[in-house]
């Protein structure tokens, strides 16, 4: 069995050396909103509420609050981006390679939020929280959320902060279309902006593999119509859908270096149908840490969200040279040269909808190896990038708030 | 910074926009960030120097000058920069167009080709001229053009690039200390710089 991810194994650091470069133990903490009779009106047309948002934050809010920095997960992310979690078994953060003191986004320097999204299900409001009006669990009365509507949950949260200016909103993937979302929704609060690994809309192909996803879960003979609470989950659908979506996160490059054509415990093909390459052991192990930690219906959500994610529609009237139009933000946009799924060309579409509008813009594709991934993996081009890019930010800032 | 660069920069306008094409790792626009309070932007092929340039807290684009440029609006820009990238366009007159569309005026500096050491050279070894400024063989070069400082000011009259500014300096290659050639320019000029604008219509 191959158990280890492909990503490198931190808790393999001996536990005394993890504090010099860690946030250390943290706890996800839980902001409750829109408690009756107020509820929060969704893009969808329908009202949800009271709503739960988790998040946790690293590092010391200055005294001028301005250097607060947003960090925003991929897809299936949680608000766990960096320390050991307390109440998990320690487990390290996503991002801990790029949150930390003296790291990419260095929390000596900067306070760092990172906040889950409505309708996940990790702490926040989704489709496995219990209505209140049924006590049972939401499942597919949850209505619909866009990333607009996360993005707009954020924003309360923020506010309950006492935060009025974020000096960057940073994330991959979903999280970049989270970012995006924020720089033209908030302008007037975003300083910088860091789309990474991501896209203003996806391409036909992005959809096709999030349908092909869709349909493993909602094909399996445990869903029920989404209504499996108690009954046990839709594990084999749902571990089909997280073997389709990790393919398109990594790259045939990363597939071949780490596992190529290797059998897995045996020396010589089976013909029979036993899962004779390493490959499809690691997938089906995948598959299975997903169905444990993650729950179908919300995958469901989450992808169609990220389905409909539109920002030239949206808000340019299908022009993306319109749709940034009110942004503010300095951004720098990052791309990967392996990844297939969100490619290159979609990065370079934003910037030049940016160039158009004539904001402060930073492009780099990085040559790298690990896919759609490669942000989530150690990537020190990337987290200097990140690093110089806050640092001037956060340099361009204090002039004008000495002045003051 | 290198001698040319310290020429360019003296020419720029404090607090102005200037677009540097193909700015390496961002020297120049640091420089000009630092000192004199432009905004700048850079676009530069290279991914390990643009990220290296981005890094140092310039903003650049990693990308095709070519390309690249045609994304802004007319007149984004006070001035772009084309410093030592001549000699490798494609379609020079179409870049320069380009680059006093977008932007009020265009800095050009290239390696004078005509300077005294090439033609000594190829007049006495018979073979293409190698030099500290243009240091690669026949074969392996990027430089695409050969250009001397009085072919480069016929092809400015015959484009319609009207020649604002023009320093002929000396300097050995990437050197922080030169001199100004106002004596035979052609002849014993290592560099040409060039201030241009688009010529009013007659």
């Amino acid at each position: 069995m191959i158990g280890n991810s492909i990503m490198p194994n931190v808790q393999s650091i001996p536990q005394e050396n993890r504090q010099h470069f860690t946030v250390g133990s943290v706890t996800t903490q839980y902001f409750h909103f829109a408690h009756p009779p107020n509820s929060m009106e969704l893009e969808c047309g329908r009202s949800l509420g009271p709503l739960t948002l988790a998040y946790e934050t690293y590092g010391t809010l200055n005294h001028d609050r301005s250097n607060a920095i947003l960090v925003l997960h991929a897809l299936t992310g949680d608000a766990h981006a960096a320390g050991y979690a307390q109440d998990r078994n320690q487990a390290p953060g996503w991002w801990d390679v790029m949150i930390g003191p003296g790291k990419g986004i260095d929390t000596n320097r900067y306070f760092v939020i990172c906040s889950n999204v409505l309708g996940g299900c990790m702490g926040s409001t989704g489709p496995s929280s219990i209505d209140p009006s049924t006590g049972r669990p939401y499942a597919l009365t949850f209505p619909m959320v866009t990333i607009g509507d996360m993005v707009r949950a954020q924003k309360k949260l923020i506010d309950s902060l006492g935060i009025s200016r974020l000096l960057a909103v940073i994330g991959g993937s979903v999280g970049g279309m989270q970012v995006l979302e924020w720089a033209v929704r908030y302008p007037e609060y975003v300083v910088s902006a860091v789309p990474i690994a991501t896209t203003t809309r996806h391409s036909a192909m992005a959809i096709a593999f999030n349908e092909v996803a869709r349909q493993a879960i909602m094909k399996d003979p445990n869903w029920h119509q989404g209504d499996y609470y108690g009954r046990g989950q839709p594990g084999h659908g749902q571990a089909v859908a997280r073997m389709i979506g990790h393919v398109t996160y990594l790259s045939e490059e990363a597939l071949r270096k780490k596992f190529d054509r290797r059998l897995q415990d045996r020396g010589a093909f089976s013909y029979d149908f036993d899962t004779d390459f390493q490959v499809g052991s690691y997938l089906q192990y995948q598959g299975e840490k997903f169905v444990h930690r993650f729950d179908a219906n919300s995958l469901l959500y989450l992808t169609k969200a990220a389905d409909y994610f539109d920002l030239a529609e949206y808000y340019g009237h299908g022009s993306l040279a319109q749709a940034f139009a009110p942004a503010q933000s300095n951004f720098l946009v990052v791309s990967f040269s392996s990844d297939w799924l969100y490619p290159t060309a979609q990065s370079k579409a934003m910037v030049q909808a940016m160039k158009k509008n004539n904001l402060q813009v930073s492009f780099c594709e990085i040559e790298f190896d690990y896919g759609h991934d490669s942000f989530l993996v150690p990537n020190p081009p990337l987290s200097q990038l990140i690093s110089g890019f806050l640092d001037k930010e956060l340099r361009n800032l204090a002039p004008s708030y000495s002045c003051v | 910074m290198r001698f040319d660069l310290q020429t360019i920069a003296s020419w720029i306008t404090p607090r102005s926009r200037v677009l540097d094409l193909g700015c390496g790792a961002g020297e120049l626009l640091k420089y000009l960030q630092d000192i004199k309070g432009v905004t700048g932007t850079g676009i530069e092929v290279d991914a390990e120097k643009a990220s290296q340039g981005i890094i140092s807290g310039v903003n650049i684009i990693h990308g095709d000058i070519h390309e690249e440029i045609r994304d802004y609006q007319d007149q984004t820009f006070d001035y772009v920069i084309l410093s030592q990238t001549l000699q490798q366009v494609f379609r020079p007159a179409l870049l320069l167009h380009e680059m006093l569309r977008v932007g009020h005026k265009g800095v050009v500096s290239f390696p004078n080709y005509s300077h005294y050491k090439n033609r000594l050279f190829f007049f006495f070894r018979g073979r293409a001229p190698m030099s500290k400024e243009l240091p690669y063989a026949w074969f392996d070069t990027p430089n695409i053009r050969v250009v001397p400082i009085k072919d480069f000011r016929s092809f400015c009259s015959v484009f319609g690039f009207e020649i604002l500014k023009e320093t002929a300096i000396s300097t050995y290659y990437h050197e922080e200390y030169g001199r100004k050639v106002r004596f035979l320019p052609n002849l014993l000029a290592t560099y040409g710089i060039y201030l241009l604008t688009k010529k009013a219509p007659a």
